[in-house]
């Protein structure tokens, strides 16, 4: 239970940081929050050459408001997410779904940038960035670029990111006034991994649905949106018979896993379960009926 | 040969400086080179809580973090509190309610109340429990934890 011998660099700068990656050459490691990596380190399930930590880089944790959407900076903490006026203000659903993130000491640890890169598939901010369309901002020696939330969540613990790159911000698009949501958890013990959860927005036209995302984890290989649940949500008045069916189309697409803390069927029901809840709260306060 | 890197830091108010290997732990430096046995380790994996100490006043698991990662911190461990002799107010809370049998998991318990504390209103015991399902105890059941814990609340804010 204690990690091999590796080398270890504080990084001043983005720059310094990605070179130092870059040379590692697949056998170096970033070390952010460490609240995933530690374990893995102490585990030796992880054996890299060169740790990079680059909780010394200045200018990489900060939530601001751009046009149209928050920006948050890969080195932001979850506690941060979770008492930040910006994120209740425009991603209600974000800080709904932070206070489920572990606990007080690991949220005072763990960033938004080592959860995205480490891709748990039951933990919740890879669910959130792919319920909000999130657009990753990712470096390397070579560049920037983005890449859509859709596109990154590749398997269990896996994304598209190369092994000379980093997670460097996160914007996602803010929720327009009036929006519903809901995130609904079920997880054996407050702090716990999920065993499985689900999120939802909606917003409202004229007593009708109007855009519907639904996402789910705890439930595949990485965190899933329910294409035909949102289709069948979308376009019309959200009754208790719809709901039924979105929740079916869900269960419908998902093959969850028995594990040591929940079999494939409790977690194929807690999925109908949480959907009901979720769309039904996220629909009520689409329509102002709840706050 | 991997080198060794020179820290500072302050544990308790105490400045030290030392040479550690980059994969030491904080919790093994905390105990073996700096001998504060009163951080406990019990999982080494995030999850028991028993490590729990307050790294520039924000609790954190000291087994999750290496300690040439607090060069320049500023930590406070379960000595910080108080003495055997001299017992702080929550500690002492945790005795009148007999909060501990073993007491293995008590510091890390102790450090997680001091930052609950300073970041949630902490209003009932369901939010006690909350707050603490990040400390596991195998003795207690808990309850005479919350009690502790409730005891310390009111005790505090309730003084001048």
């Amino acid at each position: 239970m204690k990690p091999v011998a590796f080398d270890y660099l504080a990084a001043e700068s983005l720059g310094s940081a990605l070179s130092a990656l870059s040379q590692a050459g697949g056998d170096g490691k970033i070390l952010a929050g460490g609240q995933s990596l530690l374990p893995m380190l102490n585990f030796r399930l992880l054996r890299p050459s060169l740790l990079i930590d680059i909780n010394r880089i200045p200018g990489l944790a900060y939530v601001e408001a751009a046009e149209g959407a928050i920006r948050i900076g890969a080195l932001t903490r979850h506690h941060a997410l979770e008492t930040s006026s910006l994120v209740e203000a425009h991603l209600p659903v974000l800080g709904a779904a932070m206070r489920h993130v572990a606990h007080l000491a690991i949220r005072n640890r763990g960033t938004i940038g080592g959860s995205l890169s480490h891709a748990d598939p039951a933990a919740e901010l890879p669910m959130l960035a792919l319920l909000l369309d999130a657009k990753i901002g990712i470096h390397s020696l070579n560049g920037r670029r983005t890449a859509a939330a859709r596109e990154f969540f590749v398997g269990a613990l896996a994304t598209s990111l190369g092994e000379d790159e980093m997670v460097t911000d996160v914007e996602l698009p803010k929720l327009p006034p009036g929006t519903g949501w809901a995130f609904a958890e079920v997880a054996r013990r407050a702090g716990d991994f999920a065993l499985a959860a689900v999120g939802v927005t909606i917003s409202a036209r004229d007593g009708k649905a109007a855009q519907v995302r639904i996402a789910m984890m705890g439930v595949g290989e990485t965190p899933l949106r329910a294409p035909e649940a949102e289709t069948l949500l979308a376009g019309r008045a959200i009754d208790a018979a719809a709901i039924e069916q979105a929740a079916a189309a869900m269960q419908a697409i998902i093959a969850p896993n028995t594990d040591l803390h929940a079999s494939a069927d409790y977690r194929h029901f807690l999925i109908g379960a949480l959907a009901r809840r979720a769309i039904d709260t996220a629909w009520r306060r689409a329509l102002g009926e709840l706050s | 040969m991997i080198g060794r890197k020179s820290i500072r830091l302050t544990v308790n108010g105490v400045a030290y400086e030392k040479s550690v290997e980059p994969r030491l732990l904080l919790s093994d430096f905390l105990r073996q080179e700096l001998g504060l046995t009163g951080t406990h380790v019990g999982c080494e994996q995030g999850v028991c809580g028993a490590c729990t100490i307050i790294l520039n006043g924000d609790s954190v698991r000291a087994c999750l973090m290496l300690a040439v990662q607090a060069d320049g911190a500023a930590v406070e461990t379960v000595e910080g509190l108080g003495s055997i002799h001299r017992l702080s107010a929550l500690q002492q809370a945790f005795q009148d309610h007999h909060a501990l049998q073993c007491g293995y998991c008590t510091p890390g318990m102790l450090m997680t109340v001091v930052d609950l504390m300073r970041k949630y209103p902490l209003a009932s015991d369901e939010e006690i429990r909350e707050g603490l399902s990040g400390n596991l105890c195998r003795c207690t059941g808990y309850a005479h934890i919350v009690r502790a814990v409730r005891a310390f609340i009111e005790q505090t804010r309730s003084a001048p």
